[in-house]
């Protein structure tokens, strides 16, 4: 069979042909290419010849360790405070720039946090690098619950026998067939900080009471507005997703169900969610690899500020990749990002296996 | 326990009236099964007092309570389907405890239950499957466990067999016959199949069209069918209809006959006919015998002879290019072409008006 499939079908694979030469073009040699550039020094141009460099950018990238400060003391052993009462600590700088501690040279405070009278420091070799890998991850893991259950519950709301309901239908899906980039450009002006639409509305809801905020320009508020932004955008796809999977539960099991008395609730729980197990993985895996591949919306309406609380993984393999050609370095995010994705992929396999 | 009444009830879907006012008065205790022809309305019937379509007009009874706005929880009945529609992702256990479980019973009682039902159904050795791990048959006993558990008082059954093979069909019939007898309750089931309506009903309710046709025992419906519809809708090989000359009338029997029929007395059971019109008669393939030459009453010649073993089905043309069946209950050799002589008991024909 194998030999018939590969050796006597010359037409077959000759049509097979275009096709494959483009996936191979485009698909898997960009891939390996990335995983061997990941292992370089290479520049988008630069003079100087591509060093083998191992795993150097990886360190770089992924470099972490964890400090602990002391008090300082006076002479007489006791912790000095300065006039607010706050204790004093050494600079950071004596470690990481001190020949004593060779390793943990031109790394930089992430985060530190309190205890005792001591302070832990998280310092990392890529502190945006580290900002990026944190972002994304929260915005997954926000996105995903919140835009699948919004999705489910638009579906079951549109999957119903009324007059009209294509409409519905049809208003919902609308934000999907924009483009990412329309779309974003349009939130900018609604998440504007002066008079725009979001601000405008809430003042007006309050009577007044709200006070403006320049939605993207905190950086509190900053990734939350995207989320918001991408969960409205990408909810209708993920609805029609969904009301595929609930035309596919059978009526007479609904029919059934209120013959032996189930309530709206226990039909849910009994029939329509257990018929959407399949769906729901799919939904779910959809999102997710959505999610981790966020760009544009950072492109378009952050670039990854304010101070850095937008920055995402894409978004800094692009930037080290192109604006700084640095084409390692990008290599190197977009290796990582690959193995965080197929190891959520596996993992979320095992979890919805068949038992 | 309950009774269940119709009361000129219709159903319309926009302009197409598919249940054309029906009278029909089940008691309580009865089975009852609804036979007639596919899109005759049979299945709307049943979803109509399981509360799955509306009623357009009339009141329909359940247990002498008027239940057209009830929902279909509130009318104390279950209901088993063609599909089978059984819970796909439960074991059979969870699946015959469902209703239980949806009326919050508690666990001993749930496994008390289903225990009991599944040593009726003769099934506790699957209880831990999952419906794909069930044969057809299995799958439909689970869904009459699901409808037994809960101790309803009327059973609904639409075509619960007619996905199943012929040899599980006839354990299956056996077996909701005996279900029956063991539960006691009002049982009303949709079928297609005169076998089933005839071993298992009580009464058979024939439907055409949307309208009832004849209501009765299945031996009544057999041996006296009101019209030429039950007539031909009843028996296998169905009846034989021949158009005939009416000879002769008086009161109670018209004298009847054509080219290939010798002049017969047959009682016309009080129904209009006119001297000199034309008249159905109606006869059986079983009643027809084979007689003497120059004795029968009916003639013809064999046009196909299929040898069944326990019985011999004839196909004949008669002498006006009619055809008709007989058979005969034993093994025998005929070749097409000979010619064939009939004979029958007048007593058992029929006559039936012409438009009906
Ligand atoms: N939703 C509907 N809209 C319009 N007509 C319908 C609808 N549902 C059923 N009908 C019509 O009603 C008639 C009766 O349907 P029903 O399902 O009761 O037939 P049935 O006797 O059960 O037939 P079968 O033996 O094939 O199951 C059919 O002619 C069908 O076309
Ligand atoms: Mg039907």
């Amino acid at each position: 069979m194998a030999s018939k499939l590969t050796l006597s079908n010359r037409t077959g694979w000759t049509f097979a042909l275009p096709g494959f030469a483009l996936i191979v073009i485009f698909v898997v040699l960009p891939f390996f290419f990335a995983i061997g550039l990941s292992l370089t020094n290479q520049r988008l141009l630069s003079p100087n010849p591509t060093q083998f460099v191992g795993v150097e950018n990886y360190r770089q990238l992924l470099g972490l360790a964890v400090v602990t400060l002391e008090p300082e003391r006076d002479d007489a052993g006791e912790v000095v405070r300065n006039e607010a009462g706050e204790i004093q600590y050494p600079r950071l700088r004596k470690i990481t720039r001190s020949n004593d501690y060779p390793q943990y040279r031109g790394m930089r405070e992430w985060f530190r946090w309190q205890s005792g009278e001591n302070v832990t420091v998280v310092i990392a070799s890529d502190v945006v690098f580290m900002k990026a890998l944190v972002n994304t991850f929260l915005f997954v893991l926000v996105v995903a619950p919140v835009q699948a259950g919004l999705a489910l519950v638009l579906s079951l709301l549109i999957n119903q026998k009324l007059r009209g309901i294509n409409v519905f239908r049809t208003i919902y899906f609308m934000p999907v067939v924009v483009s990412i980039v329309v779309v974003s450009l349009l939130w900018r002006f609604i998440y504007d900080g002066q008079n725009g639409l979001l601000n405008s509305i809430l003042h007006g809801l309050t009577f007044g009471l709200f006070q403006p905020v320049d939605w993207l320009g905190n950086p509190s508020t900053a990734l939350p507005a995207i989320m918001a932004m991408s969960i409205w955008q990408a909810v209708g796809f993920h609805m029609v997703i969904w009301l595929a999977g609930l035309q596919t539960i059978s009526p007479t099991l609904y029919e059934a169900a209120a013959i032996e008395g189930a309530s709206k609730w226990q039909t849910f729980r009994y029939v329509t969610w257990p018929g959407l197990r399949n769906t729901a993985v799919l939904v779910l895996i959809v999102i997710t690899m959505q999610g981790f591949a966020l760009f544009a919306q950072i492109d378009v309406m952050t670039n990854g500020g304010p101070r850095d609380s937008t920055q995402t993984l894409v978004f800094q393999a692009v930037e080290r990749g192109y604006g700084k050609q640095d084409i390692s370095g990008g290599s190197t995010i977009s290796v990582i990002l690959f193995v965080i994705v197929l190891t959520i992929s596996l993992i979320q396999r095992w979890l919805t296996r068949e038992r | 326990m309950a009774e269940v009444s119709f009361k000129g009830v219709k159903k319309s879907y926009g302009r197409v009236d598919v249940v054309k006012g029906v009278d029909i008065h089940i008691n309580d205790g009865e089975f009852v099964v609804f036979i007639g022809p596919s899109g005759c309305g049979k299945s709307t019937l049943l979803r109509m007092i399981a509360g799955l379509e509306d009623i357009t007009e009339g009141t329909l009874e359940i247990g002498g309570r008027v239940v057209n706005e009830l929902q279909p929880k509130e009318r104390g009945v279950a209901m088993v389907f063609q599909s089978y529609a059984i819970f796909p992702h439960m074991t059979v256990r969870e699946n015959m405890a469902f209703g239980l479980t949806i009326a919050g019973a508690s666990k001993p009682e749930k496994e008390q239950k289903v225990a009991e039902a599944a040593r009726i159904l003769q099934m506790e050795h699957l209880l831990d499957r999952r419906p794909s791990q069930l044969s057809g048959g299995q799958r439909q006993r689970v869904a009459i466990g699901r409808a037994i558990t809960r101790k309803p008082a009327v059973f609904l059954f639409d075509e619960p067999l007619s996905n199943l093979d012929a040899a599980l069909r006839m354990d299956m019939r056996m077996e909701i016959g005996r279900l029956r007898r063991q539960l006691g309750a009002t049982m009303i089931y949709v079928t297609h199949d005169q076998v089933e309506a005839m071993t298992l009903a009580d009464r058979i309710v024939v439907l055409k069209d949307g309208e009832v046709m004849q209501i009765g025992a299945p031996m009544e419906l057999y041996h006296e069918p009101a019209n030429r519809f039950v007539a031909g809708f009843l028996g296998a090989p169905s009846m034989n209809f021949l158009i005939v000359d009416i000879l002769d009338l008086d009161g109670e029997a018209a004298t009847v006959g054509n080219q290939s029929l010798e002049p017969i007395r047959v009682a016309t059971r009080s129904r209009p006919f006119r001297k000199g019109g034309k008249a159905i008669l109606g006869i059986r393939p079983q009643y027809l015998r084979e007689a003497p030459s120059g004795k029968g009453m009916l003639h013809g010649t064999v046009a196909l002879a299929e040898r069944l073993g326990s019985e011999t089905v004839v196909d004949l043309m008669l002498r006006d290019d009619r055809e008709l069946i007989a058979a005969f209950d034993e093994d025998k050799i005929f070749e097409p072409g000979d010619a064939l002589e009939l004979i029958f008991d007048t007593a058992l024909a029929h006559l039936f008006p012409e438009d009906g």
